[in-house]
């Protein structure tokens, strides 16, 4: 029986060299492809004609704007505005990542931490470097937590800097972490079906359940990592 | 549609608002309330990761650190025990309902007043 954790190999598709560094096209490369194309059309084909009153399609790209953009607003506030593009990019990215590698036999992009880690490294580095440009230094009396006795600051803040640097990690470990356990246990139980042969309805029925809470995962993973860095913006913005 | 009167545009216009100020500030509330009721495992996991990952960040900082001013252990169990109380610090936060993020403080939600302002506004 093959490995619960051989679905998440990667296989290079097209092997490509720069300068020593392999940058082969692999089947990471291809699904993340696979996933820009696909919000791309379902965004602008679902917008082509962009209707008073909308079909279903442009419902549902309306819906997923309006949601983001909301949010964006409830939770980094309105002077946010101009990251929302950034926001809804990551957001559509996050979904359609998981949502297509959840279809049986495909490639889910977000079970791989280095994958998740370069996408909250995008978002850890944008953040700090919008704080440093809007307060100049006084980004660094972040780490101070106001009111407190100057004798505490050396214990305070290297545990405010620890909590700072792990927001990346938290970011990226969640969402690889929820996408890889789910793959994993789906595919764990259906090793059941085959090895228990007419019995193999129970743990079949134990997957049509569990598909159901992966794709409430796949949707609330890339919810949570969307208001995340919409949290982290308002910090960025208002420093606390 | 020949039948059925459309409604007047005021009287829509004070429906659409009663119901906007009336399903605006359900999510922020149910907003705070889901994060810890979500699901039991759920929100485990999400406390567990935030405690480790500030644990292993500080384990990290104090092993770098040792590497570089060559002074094996000592500062890696500084950072110990500086990430460990990273970690719970970042645990309290989330638990405490200062939303997912370890902010520092809880964001003021009475700004959140005037958000609504503008908009409702039509």
């Amino acid at each position: 029986m093959a490995s619960p954790l051989e679905q998440f190999e990667i296989h290079r598709l097209a092997p490509l060299k720069i300068g020593g560094i392999d940058a082969a096209f692999t089947n990471s490369s291809l699904y993340m492809a696979i996933a820009v194309v696909g919000v791309t059309l379902f965004l602008t084909l679902g917008m082509r004609k962009a209707a008073i009153i909308p079909g279903r399609w442009q419902s549902m790209a309306e819906v997923l704007y309006d949601f983001i953009s909301g949010m964006v607003r409830d939770n980094a506030g309105r002077d946010a505005r101009a990251y929302f593009p950034f926001v809804f990019t990551l957001f559509m990215f996050i979904l359609f990542a998981n949502l297509i590698g959840l279809i049986p036999g495909a490639f889910a992009v977000t079970s791989h931490v280095i994958v998740t880690f370069a996408l909250a490294g995008v978002v850890f580095v944008g953040v700090t470097l919008i704080a440093l440009f809007k307060h100049g230094l006084k980004f660094f009396s972040y780490f101070l937590p106001p009111d407190t006795p100057l004798y505490m600051a050396p214990l305070l803040v290297p545990i405010e800097v620890i909590s700072y640097l792990a927001r990346p990690i938290t970011l990226s470990l969640r969402l690889f972490a929820n996408m890889m356990a789910g793959h994993t246990m789906l595919h764990v139980f259906a090793g059941f079906v085959i090895v228990l042969g007419i019995f193999g309805i129970a743990p079949m029925a134990v997957i049509v359940a569990l598909y159901v809470l992966e794709l409430l995962v796949a949707l609330l993973q890339a919810y949570v990592f969307a208001i995340l860095t919409c949290l982290y913006l308002h910090d960025a913005l208002h420093l606390h | 549609m020949d039948e059925r009167k459309p409604p007047s545009l005021e009287d829509l216009d004070a429906r659409l608002r009663t119901a906007r100020e009336r399903v605006h500030p359900a999510p922020k509330a149910g907003e705070a309330g889901s994060g810890p009721s979500l699901s039991g495992i759920g929100f485990a996991f999400r406390v567990g990761i935030e405690l480790v990952s500030a644990l292993a960040v500080g384990v990290g900082i104090g092993w770098l650190l040792d590497r570089w001013l060559g002074t094996r252990p000592w500062l890696m169990v500084v950072f110990f025990f500086l990430g460990a109380a990273a970690g719970v610090l970042n645990v309290w936060r989330t638990v405490s309902g200062i939303g997912l993020g370890p902010g520092y403080r809880p964001t003021a939600e009475n700004d959140e007043d005037d958000v609504d302002g503008p908009e409702g506004r039509r």
